[in-house]
Order: C-alpha cells, then structure tokens, then sequence
C-alpha cells in the first residue's frame, strides 16, 4: 500500500495527465517587434474558426424559425436594425433574447467545464457533478415548493444556491489548502445532500409545483427575453476573459502542485481564482436558463478530441457549449412540433451520442482517457 | 508487513454481523406501531401477544425488513464490484448509468404502457438496467485496447445523461406518469410486499454468487490490467462476468427501491477502513462480503430513520440515504485519504 516515497492523489481518482501521442503540429514562433513568443496549434485554431461558423449559423437559423418563419436574410437585417419594422420587433424583442441567452448559456457552460476538468485532471468533475447545479436546483426548488421565494425571482434563487454550494464545497474541502481530488469528492457528497433535499421537496409537494419544478430542473430557454440575458452578459464580460488568462498556469498543475509550485504557480491562489470563476459562471448561466444538461461536462470533452490537445481547451470548450444549446434549442422546437420541449432534454439527447461517437472513436489508450 | 490492530474476527464478523442483526430487529420493532423489542422476538417465536402484533410484524415489517436486506446487498456487492473493476473508486451504478437505464424502462413502463405497479416494472428496469450496463461496456470497451477506467466512467455518464434526458421527456409530457415515477424515484421501502421481494430474489441470488465468485480475479485485477494479464487472469471473461453481476444486482435493486444513491459508492469505502483496521488490506474475499453486509445495514438505518422522523408521513429511505451519507462521506473524505484501490 504505502511505499517509502509519499504517494500523490490516487491515480485511480485523477486518470494521469494523458501524454498525447500524437497531437497536432505546434508552431513555436518568436516576434522581434512586438517582443511576443509562444505556440500556434493550427488545428486548435482550425477548430475553433470552424466552431464558431457554426454557432453563428445555427444562432441565425434558429432565429428564423418559430410562428411566423422568416429568411435568414431577413433575420441579420432585422438584427443590424434595418428592414420592416414588424419583423424587427419580432426579432430584436422575443427571438433574439432567447438566442443570446442560448448563446452565453453555452459559452459559460463550456468555459467553466474545462476550468474544472483542467482544474482537477479528471473528466468528471464538471460543475453538474458536483453540487454546483443541484445547489442551484434545490434553492429554486424550495421556492417554488414552499413559497420561500421572497419576493426573489427564480433567476436570483439559483443565482444564491450555486454560489452557496460552491462555498460550503470549498470550505470543507479546505484543509491545509485544497487538491483537485478534494474538491470533487466533497462535491458529490454536496450535491447529493441538494439532490436529497430537492427530492423530498419533488415528491412532498404538490404535483403543480413538481411539475414547474422538474421543468426549470432540467434547463429551459422557454419566454427568456433580455432581463435574463443582462446579468448573464455582464457577468462574462469579467469572467471570460479571467478564465482565459488563467490558461497557462491552470495547465502547469497538471503536473503536480510541487512542479506547478517549482515553475512558479502559486497553487492555492490559482485554485481559488479558478474556482470563483467557473462557479461564478455556472451560477449566472443556471440562473439564467437553469441547469442545462450534460453541456458542462461533455462541451469541453468533445472540444478536446475535436482539437487533440491534452486539456481542454477553453475557447473551444465555450463554442462547442454554445454550439450544443443552440442546436439543442433549435432541435426541441423543430423536431416535435406542438411541444415545447425544454433545452436540457434535448441537450442530453444530442449531446450524448456525440460524445460516446468520439470515445468511440479515440480508439487509443490515453487518448484523454 | 502490517501488523492487526485488532482481534480480526471481531472487526470483519462480530461486529457488522451484530450491526445488521440489530438494525433487523430495530427495523421490524419501530413504525406507526411500535412494538417492544421483547414482544417482537416472542412474534418470531411464533407466541404473538396479540393477533394485530402478529399481522402487522408478519406481513408488513418482516417482507419490507428482508427487502431492505436484499437490495442493500446488492447494492453494495455491485458498488464494490464496479469499483474492482473499473479500478475506480468513484464508479457506483449511478455513475456508470445503470440506474438510470432502469429509471428510464421505469418512465417507460409508466408513461408509454401505463403499469402502475412494481409488479409490472420489475422487468422493465431489470431490461434497462441490462440495456445500459451493456452499451456502457461496449462503448467504454471499443477499440484496441480494453476499457480503461476513464473512458468507462465518461461512457456511463453520457449514457446517464442521454438516459436520464429521456426520461425527463416522458415525465414532462404526462403529468400523471410524473405522479407515479417521483414518488417510486425517491427511493422508498414502502409499499411493498413478499411478493415483490420473491420475484427479484432469483436475479439478486445469481448476481450475488457471480459477484463473489469473482473476487480472487479482482484481486489479481488490482495489481493493474498487463500484470492480471501475466497471473493468467483472463481480462474479457472477467469484465463480462462482473458486468452481467452488476446488471442483475443493480437492477434488481433498482426496480425495488428506485435509485437510491451514496450506498453502492462508499460501503466498499467502509468496507475497505474495517479490513485496513484488521490488517489485512484489501482483499476482495473480505471486502465483497463486508460490502453486502454494511450496505443493508445503511439502507435499514435511513428506512427506520424516515419511518419515525415525520410521523405520519415517511420520509423515503433514499432520501435520507443520501442526506445522511453526503455529510458522512464528507467527513471521510476530510478525515483520511479514501483507500485507494
């Protein structure tokens, strides 16, 4: 069991750093003016570009379905503020909020995942596994159920439950500083004390309440108009760009706190900014659009397949969400006319498969598992 | 060399062994009706003190005691299983998706065809059950290699999150399957009879004698998949003989109890602790029967708890596994490093 040498976290929990074979080409390159070096990934910037013309598309096109179908053309006029005035009301006022808020909800839920999986090293611990949404999920439950919303909108429940998950998994996975393995075990001990609760709330209350409750409980962009897409927004606008500066000494823990430590990492401090932010993202994008399935823990998955790197990369991790709510979105109203299914079941639907194709097809061992 | 640190038999035999025992008393005895713990052997004895005693004892507490019993055990066979298997020790059914594949038979039962009872589901969960731990093995076993660990449990949550989306589906768009599946969904011991228990016994027996035959291969598996592999030990055969127990365990549990979290994850944790505590390490030809032995014990405790907390209403016992257990799990984690397997 114990060797002589200190054993790090288990590597049964935390699947190793996988060491990639084969990545894609990597350019370094050096700039004499301005003074900048670093590594292009042409195939993870081909992956990106590749992403996001196809967001864009799917972001459009959903636009232009709905009651009263309009042209694509149509739908980027009205967007751009020219064209008839009808079709501009329709667009700017109901179909463009639902889409923008499908669009942050993504990019959020994408950017936090890799976060926490790069965080962690381990592929499961995506804000869904521990504790973060079913925080989120109990706190609005309660107030529907018991009626203790206070005057507060659901947007605002979920917003207080996700962070007040985020903060008792902290704090009781602190202990001497915290590690990866930590936080996800502490996690899903949390999140089944909030499932717990939710339940007992689901099956004690009244069968009205448990239905609302199951249909925000699995994600919706169902009546979202810009109340919900302005706090979401905001709230990237500080916490995108935080999580993509952290990239670089996010990905040096990958190599153990003691290396991380030697090459200058101030672990403990990086782990607190990663974790603020990923929460901090979850918990604006639940509350915008409720905890939608599978995005957090596949979106940045199927971004590093896509791209081949060792993590997950979050640029590409943010298109891929975004890109799968949307379709998601577009697919719940398109596929099953009459119904109004909500995102989130969809998203598991589309979602899933995609990922179990590119397992499938990572045919390798340590290919990212 | 590790040395005991206490007497072996008391720790893996006397003490889990008078656990259970007791629970199974303390489970029979308390409820709407309580009887004293003297009148409750005189009733096993066959000298009821009175014919409402007797009924109540015979056809209600003892068929629902044994049924705690029996999904318990396989529950806790079937997590440590999994976790042997998959080299994990965060691999329990309802991550790997197998639960969630008898949940979704379950909707489908309820909402497409209309059953009511657990006397028409039980084979629908058994089949999903099945259904899922097949395509997670397929799927987290394509290509080259066998399935390693990650991509096992990546597998399993993918289809848990396709399954479970599905189930949502249905549940959403028929407000009275909703009705029926949340209740059944908890994780409850009530309302449910001999009957019942009879009809999943027969899957549980097979899927217990599979899971414990299996244990000196799980040890060899223990030392990792190439040296297995050098001792002799056949890797696929003993993958699909743990997958087909763990499909006929956990589905024969879930289709009883609903999906009840927290006990097919840590009791082999537990399990793990007390055979630490005799010196032995882990070896699996102690920790799959210790596993079945704790699981029920936790399993009884949250039934009675929920019995007595909110008298009249019940509180199902899932529920308050996973209440109690997520605080419990968290002091272990906080306490010591959770063995590694």
């Amino acid at each position: 069991m114990t060797g002589p040498l200190p054993t790090r976290t288990p590597a049964a929990v935390t699947a190793p750093a996988p060491v990639p074979r084969r990545t894609a080409g990597r350019v370094p390159y050096r700039l004499a003016f301005p003074p900048v070096s670093g590594v292009l990934r042409p195939r993870l910037v081909a992956v990106c570009a590749g992403l996001a013309v196809a967001t864009f598309v799917v972001f459009c096109w959903g636009m232009s379905v709905g009651e009263i179908p309009l042209g694509l053309s149509d739908v980027v006029k009205a967007v751009l503020g020219t064209g008839d005035p009808g079709t501009q009301l329709i667009v700017r006022e109901l179909r463009l909020p639902r889409a923008t808020t499908g669009l942050l909800v993504g990019i959020a839920f994408g950017i936090s995942g890799a976060l926490f999986q790069t965080m962690t090293l381990n592929p499961l611990a995506s804000p869904d596994m521990i504790g973060i949404t079913q925080g989120a999920g109990a706190a609005v439950v309660a107030g529907l159920v018991l009626g203790w919303d206070a005057g507060l909108s659901t947007q605002s429940l979920g917003l207080a439950g996700a962070l007040a998950a985020a903060l008792i998994v902290y704090v009781l996975a602190w202990k001497r500083g915290t590690t990866g393995y930590r936080i996800v075990l502490v996690g899903i001990g949390v999140s089944w004390i909030c499932t717990s609760v939710t339940d007992y709330l689901m099956a004690h209350g009244g069968q009205f309440q448990a239905q609302a409750s199951l249909g925000w409980l699995v994600g919706n962009l169902n009546g979202r108009g810009w109340n919900e897409v302005r706090p979401l927004a905001v709230a990237m606008a500080v916490l995108v760009p935080v999580s993509l500066l952290l990239g670089r000494r996010l990905r040096t823990l990958q190599l153990g706190d003691d290396v991380a430590h030697g090459l200058g990492t101030s672990v403990q401090a990086v782990r607190l900014v990663t974790l603020l932010t990923g929460v901090g993202l979850v918990a604006f994008g639940t509350a915008a659009a409720g905890p939608v399935a599978f995005v957090a823990l596949a979106a940045p998955q199927v971004a590093q397949r896509l791209a081949r790197t060792a993590w997950p990369p979050p640029v590409a991790a943010g298109l891929t969400g975004a890109l799968m709510v949307l379709a998601a979105d577009l697919a719940a109203r398109e596929l099953i006319p009459d119904t109004e299914l909500p995102v989130g079941v969809v998203t598991g639907v589309l979602g899933a498969p995609v990922l179990l194709w590119l397992l499938v097809r990572a045919n390798r061992v340590g290919s990212g598992g | 060399m590790t040395r005991a640190k206490a007497p072996r038999a008391v720790l893996l035999v006397a003490l889990p062994g008078a656990a259970l025992l007791t629970l199974c008393l303390l489970s029979i005895a308390f409820g709407a009706l309580s009887v004293p713990l003297g009148q409750v052997v005189e009733t096993l004895f066959g000298h009821a003190p009175s014919a409402r005693i007797d009924s109540v004892i015979w056809s209600v507490r003892i068929p629902r005691t044994a049924l705690g019993l029996a999904a318990g055990a396989a529950l806790g066979l079937s997590g440590c299983l999994m976790q042997a298997l998959t080299r994990n020790p965060l691999a329990d059914p309802g991550v790997l998706g197998v639960s969630a594949g008898a949940a979704f038979a379950i909707a489908v039962s309820v909402g497409v065809f209309g059953l009511g009872s657990v006397y028409g589901y039980i084979w629908f969960a058994f089949a999903g059950a099945l259904f899922a731990s097949v395509l997670v093995y397929l799927l987290g076993g394509v290509g080259r290699s066998c399935s390693t660990p990650v991509k096992l449990a990546l597998a399993g949550v993918a289809i848990t999150s396709l399954l479970s989306s599905l189930t949502s589906a249905i549940v959403l768009t028929d407000a009275d399957a909703l009705n029926r599946f949340r209740f059944w969904e908890a994780g409850s011991l009530a309302n449910q009879n001999g009957d019942t228990l009879v009809r999943v016994l027969p899957f549980l027996a097979v899927g217990a004698v599979l899971a414990l035959a299996s244990a000196p291969a799980l040890n060899s598996l223990a030392l990792g998949d190439d040296v297995a592999a050098s001792l002799g030990l056949r890797l696929g055969l003993i993958r699909v003989q743990g997958v087909a127990a763990v499909t006929l365990l956990t589905g024969g549990a879930v289709a009883v109890i609903g999906p009840v979290v927290f006990v097919g994850l840590v009791v082999p944790h537990l399990a793990r602790i007390l055979t630490q505590a005799a010196g032995i390490g882990p070896d699996h030809r102690w920790l799959l029967p210790l596993s079945a032995v704790l699981a029920p014990c936790l399993l009884l405790l949250a039934d009675i708890a929920g019995r007595l907390i909110a008298r009249p209403v019940e509180i199902q016992a899932g529920i308050l596994v996973a209440f109690i257990g997520g605080p419990f799990f968290i002091a272990m984690v906080r306490r010591r490093r959770l063995a590694e397997l």
